[in-house]
């Protein structure tokens, strides 16, 4: 083994490095959601629960099954049926997509919750890694190319949404309804079935990443495993402009402030780790005092969002 | 489906028949929770549960004895005042979820302020902590409004984030500069004494931030309803367009909204202070400011509404014991039943006007 | 593990509630029950403190005559006073073990006039004789299981760095970290303890950072004082280093990487505590004890625990249940250099002073703020 000594100071940033690899995921994948719920027009608070919901339910259908990819996969279900609930209830008149998305929340966990409770103990299978490491002698290093196949769908995942967003029929359409909902209409398109669509898949996608840290890492189910990500990556969301891309990238920033904390404390730099385990949140609020403007609205930003209007 | 109905939501059931849209108005969320208590009841049963058992228990827990009163008031108290710093931002149309940072921060300041004055007079204790606490609870979400306005920040998101960054303060605080090196295993600030704390209702063996959230409701909805500053702010909500047209400052409205509502949960992070914890800890950030949004959104954003919804909902917190205990339900089940009744509620805005009951008696 | 749980209990409850609605106040736990109420401010299955708690409680719901009400995830707010007063008032509990340190003061201390003849037994508070009689307060040395943790961690490091995972800096867990890398130091001069506090009792991402933190600074053994420890046993022995397990016995999360853990042992306590609440007989109002006392105890080593370090170890236990061996020697320096316990004027393990510690000792890599 290295000494790890002889790192210094580069321990901070390989780190964060893979600190931004662990913990970006559900990150990710709970925006790349939102960014399409958005993008059709509705912005969906609820994926806190969502996220919470299907980590509970992919860790016990990995524990009753054997097999963690069949927890992911019923964890995407999970999160489309939830995502269903908050279109078809949006989808009524005169409703509140934000209080229906705040209250989403709050049932998503409380399930979550009830229902899980005997899967606290129990210990199930969980993912994967590939190792991506093996050419490097550092150990650290060595680790934080652990990568699991979760991430790498997401890699993939965003440009292509980016594609698919600019270049298909299909993401014309969603996009027509995020812009002007009269207009979608006006083309003969039902606005609530393409929400509903969109939210449904933002749900898959958020309940695939819940998965993520009930089945890879922290890799467990208990009840304080979200801390609040969900609710971050919606966010986020706003951070990236509803482009997939950025979001890409924001979340990897906000997985690397995660593990700034730790790695600063472990070459003495003690001070405030309840200030930098806040960072992302400082941050994301500097970033919209700065970019914002009363004038305008965002760049990017759909017109028929309810938070832009 | 029809999507243009929406603008006229609020303004326009008001004008017909009063009485009729009254008791609509009253009637629908009444039957939203009838129905999330049957679905919820049908929901314990699935696991073995009599649906009677836990009507009973609920009812036992929440009202059925004197103490069970006791208990429901006790957790109805901060949740009014947490309420009304949603709902009062809520007349101009915001979205406010910050309730849990005003609170934090409220206390926070509440606690900074009384420790300054500690060898005052009890009751200038009790009044520097109070006007601290509201002042920084209020200035904390008039931040978000000011962003929103000369920003265009939104408010929701904003609010959100200042939550999470009130509590890293609290803990980096209370575990660092102002902490008691006697707190041992509990980092928290000095306590600001027993002979300052605020202590019961004689009578009712509640503490007084039940009588400070009665009292702020009334006063909100008396500023709401029944001013002209409280009409301004309703014409902005319903249509910010006609707000600039008849010279509104909307700009003022929404800051003092804003702060109002951050002061009502600043004072409740005070309450929490001088009530119940005699010192400010991690114990501040306890989940009040997250069900005050509930509040809000069951009262239908109406101040004097958020007295009964957040004693129904203190009733609920209070009978989630019981439910443990006798049932042996998880305490999750209270979160699960407010996410129903929660859903149920907004679910049920999309009835108003297509009853024709509450149609008949008008002219 | 019993994923039947939840149906067995509502059953269970089910049947004790066959009354309906209307008969229910006639339904208070029957005279001839001795109720106990127990508290906790997690979920009881944590595999950490709480479960350590519930575990005592499993052992008194065994007794005859004996009735058991148990909450979970109770704030330390006034919910507890609440769910204390509950119990008091529909149970007719006139015991109470409300588990969690927060809920001692303001809120026991609030209680305990006002129901004279019920007993408040509080795990770790500090109880002095001006406070109300109907106070008990518990707790176990348990820097003596993280002391033999030391012990087989310095032997069994390579790298001669080891790690602790904390909460928060508080007496409670800085006294265990002391206890650990003391002992370390004692077979192995050259060790030193990384420790990185993740600022709360229950943050599983945050927690399972600050265990690949500390893999990542060299540390080849690592300990924990977290609610849950489960994320940070799993997390080291997925990245290859060995566990030293705490509150409750974590052996199954990692069968090739558990060394030995320090464990709480309640399951002797609370039964004696209840049969003398029942035959009438007072529960001292301060009582503390480590593995003498049974209060606390270590995991049996994992099989990768060589027989020399095995019987180093029990050696130290041995001389801890002596009671004349003393952790904290006089001449004790924190790592910043001052000296914390004059020479020759060790603490031993009863003395008050401990119950305060606000130092990191030398050899440990890590802040107190």
């Amino acid at each position: 083994m290295a000494d790890a000594s002889s790192l210094g100071f580069w321990v901070v940033p390989i780190a964060v490095l893979g600190g931004a690899v662990r913990v970006s995921t559900p990150f990710l994948f709970v925006s790349l959601g939102e960014c399409l719920t958005e993008r059709s027009g509705r912005i969906n608070l609820g994926l806190e629960g969502t996220l919470v919901m299907s980590a509970m339910v992919g860790y016990g259908v990995s524990y009753l099954s054997g097999s963690p990819w069949l927890g992911v996969l019923a964890a995407g279900i999970t999160g489309a049926i939830l995502g269903g609930v908050h279109a078809v209830i949006c989808g009524l008149q005169r409703v509140n997509d934000i209080a229906v998305g705040i209250a989403l929340m709050l049932f998503g966990i409380g399930l979550a919750f009830y229902l899980g409770k005997p899967l606290i103990q129990p210990k199930a299978n969980i993912l994967p890694a590939i190792d991506f490491g093996w050419w490097s002698t550092i150990p650290q290093l060595h680790d934080a190319l652990k990568i699991n196949v979760l991430f790498l769908i997401g890699v993939v995942l965003a440009p292509a949404l980016v594609w698919a967003l600019k270049s298909t029929r299909w993401g014309l359409i969603l996009r027509t309804a995020g812009e002007s909902a009269d207009a979608a209409r006006a083309m003969g398109y039902s606005v609530n079935r393409i929400r509903l669509r969109a939210t449904m898949t933002g749900g898959f996608l958020a309940g695939v990443g819940g998965s993520f840290l009930s089945l890879y890492y922290p890799g467990n189910w208990n009840e304080g495993l979200s801390s609040g990500q969900g609710i971050t990556a919606v966010a986020l969301v706003i951070f990236a402009r509803w482009n997939p891309m950025l979001c890409f990238w924001t979340s990897l920033l906000f997985g690397g402030a995660a593990a700034l904390g730790p790695a600063l404390q472990s070459v003495q730099i003690t001070w405030g780790y309840h200030l930098f385990g806040a960072a992302p949140y400082f941050l994301t609020l500097a970033i919209m005092i700065i970019t914002c403007s009363p004038k305008r609205t965002l760049v990017g930003a759909p017109a028929e969002l309810s938070i832009t209007k | 489906m029809t999507f243009a109905i929406e603008t006229k939501a609020i303004g326009g059931r008001l004008v017909g028949d009063r009485f009729g849209a009254a008791a609509e108005l009253v009637a629908l969320p009444v039957l939203a929770v009838v129905v999330a208590l049957i679905v919820f009841g049908g929901f314990v049963a699935l696991f073995g549960v009599n649906p009677l058992d836990l009507y009973g228990y609920m009812y036992r827990g929440a009202f059925g004895t004197f103490f069970s009163w006791q208990n429901t008031l006790t957790r109805a108290a901060p949740l009014i005042l947490t309420a009304l710093c949603t709902a009062l931002p809520a007349q101009l149309g915001m979205v406010v979820i910050g309730g849990e940072g005003a609170l934090v921060m409220g206390g926070l300041c509440a606690t900074a302020a009384g420790l300054a004055v500690l060898g005052a007079p009890p009751l200038i204790v009790q009044l520097v902590m109070a006007i601290a606490g509201m002042l920084a609870g209020g200035l904390w979400i008039a931040f978000a409004g000011a962003l929103r306005h000369y920003r265009g920040v939104n408010e929701t998101i904003s609010t959100l984030l200042l939550n999470y960054i009130a509590i890293a303060i609290l803990n980096h605080l209370v575990e660092g500069a102002m902490r008691d090196p006697a707190s041992l295993n509990k980092p928290s600030s000095y306590s600001i004494g027993d002979q300052n704390m605020i202590g019961l209702i004689p009578w009712l063996g509640v503490h007084w931030g039940i009588l400070f959230g009665v009292i702020a409701a009334v006063l909100a909805y008396l500023l709401v309803f029944h001013t002209t500053f409280g009409l301004g702010a309703r014409i902005s909500g319903g249509n910010l367009r006609a707000a600039k047209v008849v010279g509104l400052p909307v700009g003022k409205l929404v800051l003092a909204m804003c702060f109002l509502g951050g002061a009502c949960a600043g004072l409740a992070g005070m309450v929490e202070i001088a009530a119940v914890q005699e010192r400010a800890n991690a114990n501040m950030a306890a989940g009040y400011g997250y069900t005050g949004i509930l509040v809000a959104f069951l009262a239908r954003q109406n101040p004097l509404a958020c007295i009964p919804v957040a004693i129904l909902l203190g009733g609920i917190g209070a009978s989630g014991g019981l439910l443990q205990r006798r049932l042996g339900l998880p305490d999750a089940s209270v979160l699960v039943l407010q996410g129903i009744i929660f859903i149920a509620v907004l679910a049920s805005d999309t009835f108003y006007g297509r009853f024709k009951i509450f149609q008949t008696n008008s002219a | 593990m019993n994923f039947d749980r939840i149906s067995r209990r509502t059953l269970l409850g089910g049947t004790a509630a066959v009354a309906l609605a209307g008969t229910l106040p006639a339904r208070i736990a029957r005279a001839a029950d001795f109720t106990v109420g127990f508290i906790y401010v997690g979920s009881r299955d944590d595999y950490g403190y709480n479960q350590a708690h519930a575990q005592g409680a499993a052992a008194v719901k065994k007794m005859a005559g004996v009735k058991v009400t148990e909450e979970e995830n109770v704030p330390e707010t006034d919910a507890v006073e609440k769910t204390m007063e509950s119990m008091i008032n529909l149970d007719g509990s006139t015991l109470l073990f409300p588990t969690s340190f927060g809920y001692f003061d303001p809120h026991i201390l609030r209680l305990a006039p006002k129901y004279p003849n019920v007993r408040f037994e509080h795990a770790a508070g500090l109880w002095v004789p001006a406070m109300p009689k109907n106070i008990g307060s518990y707790f176990g040395y348990i820097d003596e299981a993280q002391y033999v943790n030391g012990i087989v961690a310095g032997r069994m490091t390579k790298t001669n760095k080891l790690g602790f995972v904390a909460a928060k800096p508080i007496p409670q867990v800085l006294r265990n970290i002391n206890a650990f890398t003391l002992a370390a130091i004692s077979v192995n001069p050259k060790i030193t303890t990384q420790v990185i506090f993740t600022g709360d009792w229950s943050m599983p991402v945050k927690e399972a950072e600050a265990t690949q933190s500390i893999v990542n600074a060299g540390a080849d053994v690592i300990t924990m004082h977290v609610d849950g420890p489960k994320t940070v046993v799993e997390t080291a022995s997925r990245r290859g280093a060995f566990v030293c397990g705490y509150h409750c016995n974590q052996a199954a999360l990692a069968p090739n990487n558990y060394l030995t853990g320090a464990e709480w042992d309640w399951e002797d306590l609370y039964p004696k505590f209840v049969t003398m609440a029942m035959k009438g007989e007072t529960i001292p109002n301060f009582y503390r004890g480590g593995y003498k006392e049974g209060l606390v105890k270590s995991s049996p080593y994992g099989a990768m625990v060589p027989d020399a370090v095995r019987k180093e170890a029990d050696a130290a236990k041995g001389a801890l249940m002596s009671g004349d061996f003393v952790i904290y020697k006089g001449g004790l320096k924190d790592n910043k250099g001052n000296t914390v316990i004059p020479a020759g004027a060790g603490l031993v393990q009863t003395d008050i002073k401990l119950e305060s510690m606000g130092y990191l000792v030398e050899g440990v890599i890590g802040s107190t703020s």
